[in-house]
């Protein structure tokens, strides 16, 4: 186990590189860090980040992946939303969409409400839940050279995927996409589905 | 529709039509993918999808997931429905945020417990919960007690969520489903 938080990835470090010439990838974003982590690699049209909803950013992934096959779905979310419908892992272990990544971004705390630990802090182990889910592969990511991996196992789309990257619990500034979910919704669809999907 | 009527020539007090009614008006509106907690109520109906090739079905293992899943298949151009238990209302509460503060459409097709003839106490409280619960969160709910009336419900339900951007639930009372009594059961 690291202890030495130095050692720890740097959020943001993860996240641009997950996004490195995102292409046509579809992202959905876990509120608080993950969503500003996201929007602070560039506000994008095919970002979904959320503010709310917690628990289900990584099965807004699976209907959107069902929905888009031709696309690759990235969720980032972080571990304590992960873990508040951990049983998500299961339903979409299932299903096992080829375009689907999620990526947990995991510094062990609730970073929004004070830093307090998560489950992960005490050595629940996220990835292991999600292989023994069915989630062939999924792992734990504590380089960047496995984040530059994973990244391309998340545009590549050749499986369902699962990392828990731990990351430095640092607090840092919070960039902010638009707060109003029509607007994100209608914009997501607009630049997915085209100028019809303004009228349906 | 052949087999339904089959079923009510044939067999007119074994099989309710309205789960076969309600497997077409859902089609119709073009539903692709199916979220659901199974309940007894929706057996049949989830036979008809798991045995159709158009639509996928999705277990879940709490209802909640099923309206996020929908919404990202919202997000992704295609339509769904939510089948629950009256009891899985309660796993969806602040779920339901997500389709409301979006303006997305989400169809829920609830099964009543906690209501007409009940035998367990312990469904009264979700039961009697359901509509307040659900209307608190600013989805539309219709309840229907007659089995004549379930299609036109589940179809007007799916044009109103589809055509306007709502939640909408619709509540298919005990009347409809038969109330079980397990104690009946208990003394065979």
């Amino acid at each position: 186990m690291t202890t030495n938080p130095n050692a720890l990835l740097h959020r943001r470090d993860v996240v641009n590189e997950l996004l490195r010439d995102r292409a046509d990838l579809l992202v959905i974003a876990g509120l608080g860090a993950p969503n500003w982590d996201v929007s602070a690699a560039g506000d994008h049209p095919n970002n979904f980040p959320l503010w709310g909803a917690m628990g289900g950013a990584s099965m807004i992934g699976l209907g959107l992946a069902l929905a888009q096959p031709k696309r690759k779905v990235l969720v980032i979310t972080g571990d304590g939303e992960m873990l508040m419908n951990i049983g998500s892992l299961a339903s979409i272990a299932v299903e096992a969409p080829k375009n689907l990544t999620i990526a947990v971004l995991d510094n062990e705390r609730f970073g929004e409400t004070g830093m307090q630990k998560t489950p992960t802090a005490f050595g629940v182990d996220l990835a292991a839940i999600a292989t023994a889910c069915g989630i062939r592969t999924s792992r734990i990511v504590r380089t960047q050279a496995e984040v530059t991996e994973l990244r391309d196992l998340a545009h590549e789309g050749r499986g369902t995927a699962f990392a828990q990257i731990k990351i430095n619990p640092e607090a840092l500034a919070f960039v902010m996409p638009p707060a109003d979910g029509v607007i994100l919704t209608t914009r997501f669809r607009q630049s997915v589905l085209g100028d019809e999907a303004l009228f349906n | 529709m052949a087999e339904a009527a089959k079923s009510r020539g044939e067999a007119p007090a074994a099989l309710p039509t309205w789960p076969d009614e309600i497997y077409r008006v859902l089609k119709d509106a073009g539903i692709r993918q199916v979220a659901m907690v199974p309940d007894a109520g929706h057996s049949r109906l989830i036979r008809s999808f798991e045995a159709d090739p158009e639509t996928r079905v999705v277990t879940l293992t709490t209802e909640e997931e099923g309206v996020a899943m929908l919404a990202g298949a919202w997000l992704g151009g295609e339509r769904g429905v939510l089948l629950l238990q009256s009891s899985g209302v309660g796993n969806c509460i602040n779920m339901l945020s997500l389709p409301v503060i979006c303006h997305m459409p989400l169809l829920m097709i609830v099964t009543m417990r906690g209501d007409w003839g009940e035998f367990n106490p312990w469904q009264i409280p979700m039961g009697q919960g359901t509509r307040p619960s659900l209307e608190a969160m600013g989805v539309i709910v219709n309840k229907v007690d007659e089995p004549d009336l379930v299609a036109s419900a589940v179809q007007g339900a799916a044009h109103l969520a589809f055509n306007t951007w709502k939640p909408v639930a619709v509540l298919l009372g005990q009347h409809v489903l038969g109330a079980k009594n397990f104690k009946e059961l208990a003394r065979k």
